[in-house]
């Protein structure tokens, strides 16, 4: 197990390599910083000034190089717009990232597998028809149109809930409830069809013979075995959500990885995207790991070595 | 009947049918059987003949819908549970009627320690976890499980199927049920373990004092285990009656016609005469396969030092148990493993590193038929692409105007029909499939086919006719077999020689009739006391 993580790791060494490299080369097409930063009528002193100041007058290949040492001592550099350590801000903001995707991705979990789960006891039932209705509609609306219908239901119609900002509990819960509803779709799809074909097994049969009931049967017998392809699609979602919330938190004003990505990517912050980037491929890397082991976890057939 | 006389189960005029996407299947139709504590009652029948809905029923596991119950009772101590409530049926499933399943693998969650599996059923009728898991153990130790101290947390992939088969006993006798069902419980297992398996059974019955149901497709089963016999054919019992009287003197035709079927109880195959010399096809020298070693284990020795000849005309046996390498020898002769040691050649052509040209040869004049034609056949093809396949890739063979009759000309050979060919494998029974194998293989006209277990997932009465097929094949093409398989009786049937195979070594070989009449080696005469059909009856 633990040679298995090892070897995990290297290879998530091995992309990151890739990833710097692509980051560095990428933001360089994009255009010239220093067009960006000053104004159009800069003297030529200036724009000398500048560009020596962030290093954009050496070659190419020795900003990359200056970029690598800096990586390897953990320093991703001041940030252009904001001109504070890159680190800082994106520590900043992840907990909000953070934050916003566990609590929807922990209600979708829930809510999907509940009624997931129950649908599946009667395939083409009505509850199973309803459960299906509702969930795919869920996995098809986008996020934007959830958020803004939600804005105007609950803050500006009825007056519940703040339309955006920080500050207490209430501040989350719409951005919450607008992110977990296409995950909860789509994983309430994989839970109904993973969880027919494990009502239909032989050890449910088992079970049913041993006289064992019917909520043991469901929760305990069948539904561990069709974790599996579940984890696999709310792994998927996880990932989305960790790369940035970026429609919910731009448009519920949340001081997210997302947000600060976007804004960053605007202004050709240079040394903002490229760390936002590599800190948050890190966190990409190792939920994968994580998935993979949670495999294990749940399917003592599967081992690793 | 009259209701004074009540028996322990008795199951009344049971009529049952499925709704399927192609109509309404009568699954079993007024069927009635009774069974008392003591006593075992066996359902005989081939696969689709009914012979477990009836206990199906009894424990409420036919699905409704699409299963529908259109007539009949089926009692326990006379109450009727057809009309009993969910939780009724609860009450009674693995309390006072128990069953067991054919493919523990399958039975058995995947996910959960085997003894957590056992102490369920305790825990499932109110028995609180600790005693649970102390009476399981107890259990566990009562059905000989090896080490079941040790290995009580251990998952069902991690034991035989024998011992899986224990554990699943282990948890249907927990609560000393009045019956045990036990559907088809020693099919997928090797001879000698369904021997030791079926006397655990008749040792529990005898001490707890059950009623034992046997359902299975196995007539030296029924014969060596049960008291009564219920013969089923499409979904009707034809014939019922002590086994005795059944099996001496069947009056149905249906029976009579299985009890024909079953190899192993007539004469031995009329062997070509051995005096005649006859060229030797394959001849194989000291082959030796063995898998890398961990670090943990030893070399495996998958093969050890096997060497044998195959004489044109032949029908060569090789009968051994999983494991034993008869399928490590299939693969090796066919290139499909590279063997470690030795040689084997076809007609003094290298056989194990072959030149490219006689590569070649070698793929058209050896091939093979496999176990399960379900899984050997591509589900994306027609029957004609299937056995027109070869050809594109033998050219020599048959101009490409001419595939198509002679596609027809096969499937007439193997006993279907030219209209068949453009149909899909999964339109076919087991039989017409192995069937259309059988005629992909012989399309290279090839001297030698090799067929793993090809006969083993069949039905008796089917296993039969293939195995005529085979040996008129045989006749019309000059054809060689290999003959692998775990079934005693086919190869008695079947083989002019026979080779026993144990742990990847060659334990005893000769011809058919010395080595089953006059076995030498005392694993051979295990192998042959350990058979249903061939060994005296399991239990006196």
């Amino acid at each position: 197990m633990r040679g298995y993580i090892g070897s995990r790791m290297a290879h998530s060494a091995i992309s990151m390599v890739g990833l710097v490299v692509l980051v560095f080369f990428l933001a360089r097409l994009t255009g010239n910083p220093v067009d960006i930063y000053l104004p159009i009528e800069a003297s030529a002193e200036a724009r000398t000034a500048f560009s020596e100041a962030h290093g954009f007058d050496d070659p190419l290949i020795v900003q990359f190089w200056h970029f690598v040492r800096d990586l390897a001592r953990l320093d991703f550099g001041m940030s252009l717009r904001q001109d504070r350590p890159v680190l800082d801000l994106v520590l900043a903001a992840f907990p909000t990232t953070l934050l916003l995707a566990l609590c929807a991705m922990f209600i979708a979990l829930v809510v999907a597998i509940v009624s997931g789960a129950l649908a599946a006891q009667r395939p083409n039932g009505v509850l199973d028809r309803f459960v299906n209705v509702i969930s795919l509609a869920g996995a098809s609306l986008p996020n934007f149109w959830l958020a803004i219908v939600a804005v105007l239901v609950f803050a500006v119609g009825l007056r519940w809930l703040p339309t955006s900002g920080t500050g207490g509990f209430v501040h989350w819960i719409l951005p919450v409830m607008v992110l977990s509803v296409r995950p909860c779709g789509l994983i309430a799809q994989v839970v109904r069809g993973s969880m027919i074909s494990a009502m239909s097994s032989a050890y449910v049969k088992t079970a049913r013979a041993k006289g064992v009931r019917r909520t043991t049967i469901i929760f305990v017998h069948a539904l561990r075995n069709a974790m599996l392809p579940v984890i696999t699609v709310a792994g998927d979602q996880a990932t989305g959500m960790i790369n940035g919330a970026v429609v919910v938190e731009v448009i519920f004003g949340l001081p997210g990885i997302g947000k600060l990505m976007i804004d960053s990517i605007q202004y050709r912050d240079f040394a903002m995207v490229q760390g936002g980037v590599i800190i948050t491929a890190v966190a990409i890397f190792a939920l994968n790991i994580a998935i993979d082991l949670s495999y294990a976890l749940l399917d003592p057939r599967i081992r690793y070595s | 009947m009259t209701g004074n006389n009540r028996h322990l189960v008795e199951v009344r005029n049971l009529s049952v049918e499925f709704h399927t996407q192609d109509g309404t299947v009568q699954a079993v139709r007024n069927v009635s059987w009774h069974i008392d504590r003591g006593e075992t009652l066996a359902i005989l029948g081939e696969s689709g003949s009914g012979k477990s809905v009836s206990s199906s029923a009894l424990m409420g596991l036919i699905d409704i819908p699409p299963g529908r119950i259109t007539s009949g009772e089926v009692l326990y101590r006379g109450e009727d549970l057809l009309k009993a409530s969910y939780e009724r049926q609860r009450e009674l499933n693995g309390s006072k009627i128990a069953m067991i399943f054919q493919d523990t693998l399958a039975a058995l969650n995947p996910v959960y320690p085997v003894g957590w599996q056992v102490a369920e059923t305790f825990r499932a009728h109110g028995v609180g976890h600790k005693e649970a898991d102390s009476r399981a153990l107890e259990l566990l130790e009562r059905v000989e499980l090896p080490n079941a101290r040790a290995r009580f947390n251990d998952y069902p992939h991690q034991f035989s199927g024998g011992q899986r088969q224990r554990i699943m006993i282990a948890m249907a006798i927990a609560l000393d049920p009045d019956l045990l069902i036990a559907d088809e419980p020693t099919t997928a297992l090797d001879v000698s373990v369904q021997a030791r398996i079926l006397r655990l059974l008749k040792d529990l019955q005898r001490e707890r004092g059950m009623g034992l149901l046997m359902i299975t497709h196995d007539l030296g089963i029924v014969e060596g285990l049960a008291d009564r016999v219920a013969v089923m054919n499409g979904g009707e019992i034809v014939e019922t009656g002590p086994v005795g009287q059944v099996f001496n003197a069947p009056e149905h035709a249906y029976t009579r016609n299985l009890l024909n079927a079953v190899p192993g109880r007539q004469g031995f195959p009329a062997s070509a005469p051995s005096d005649e010399r006859r060229d030797t096809l394959i001849a194989v020298r000291e082959l030796s396969k063995g898998y890398p070693s961990s670090s943990r284990s030893p070399v495996v020795m998958a093969l050890d030092r096997v060497s044998f000849t195959l004489a044109r005309g032949e029908t060569l046996g090789v009968v051994g148990e999983s494991g034993s390498g008869k399928s490590t020898l299939a693969r090796t002769l066919l290139g499909l493993e590279k063997a470690s040691n030795g040689t084997a050649s076809y007609k003094d052509r290298d056989m194990l590193q072959p030149t490219s040209s006689d590569r070649t040869v070698l793929q058209r004049q050896i091939q093979m038929v496999f176990q399960d034609p379900t899984a050997s056949l591509n589900p994306r093809m027609t029957v004609e692409e299937i056995i027109s396949e070869p050809w594109a890739i033998h050219r020599e063979i048959l101009p490409k105007k001419d595939w198509k009759g002679r596609v027809g000309d096969l499937l007439e050979q193997v006993g279907l029909s030219r209209e068949h060919a453009q149909r899909y494998p999964h339109q076919f029974s087991g039989g017409q499939r192995q069937r259309i194998a059988i005629a992909r293989a012989l399309a290279l006209q090839p001297e030698v086919i090799i067929c793993d277990e090809a006969v083993s997932s069949l039905d008796v009465s089917v296993q039969a006719q293939i195995i005529a097929l085979l040996k008129s094949l045989k006749d019309e093409h000059g054809l060689s077999y290999i003959f692998i398989a775990h079934d005693l009786p086919v190869v008695r049937s079947f083989a002019d020689r026979v080779l026993v195979m144990r742990k990847g070594q060659i334990v005893e070989q000769g011809r058919t009739e010395d080595l089953f009449t006059n076995p030498q080696h005392p694993y051979t005469r295990e192998l042959l006391q350990s058979d249903p059909v061939l060994g005296g009856p399991v239990a006196a």
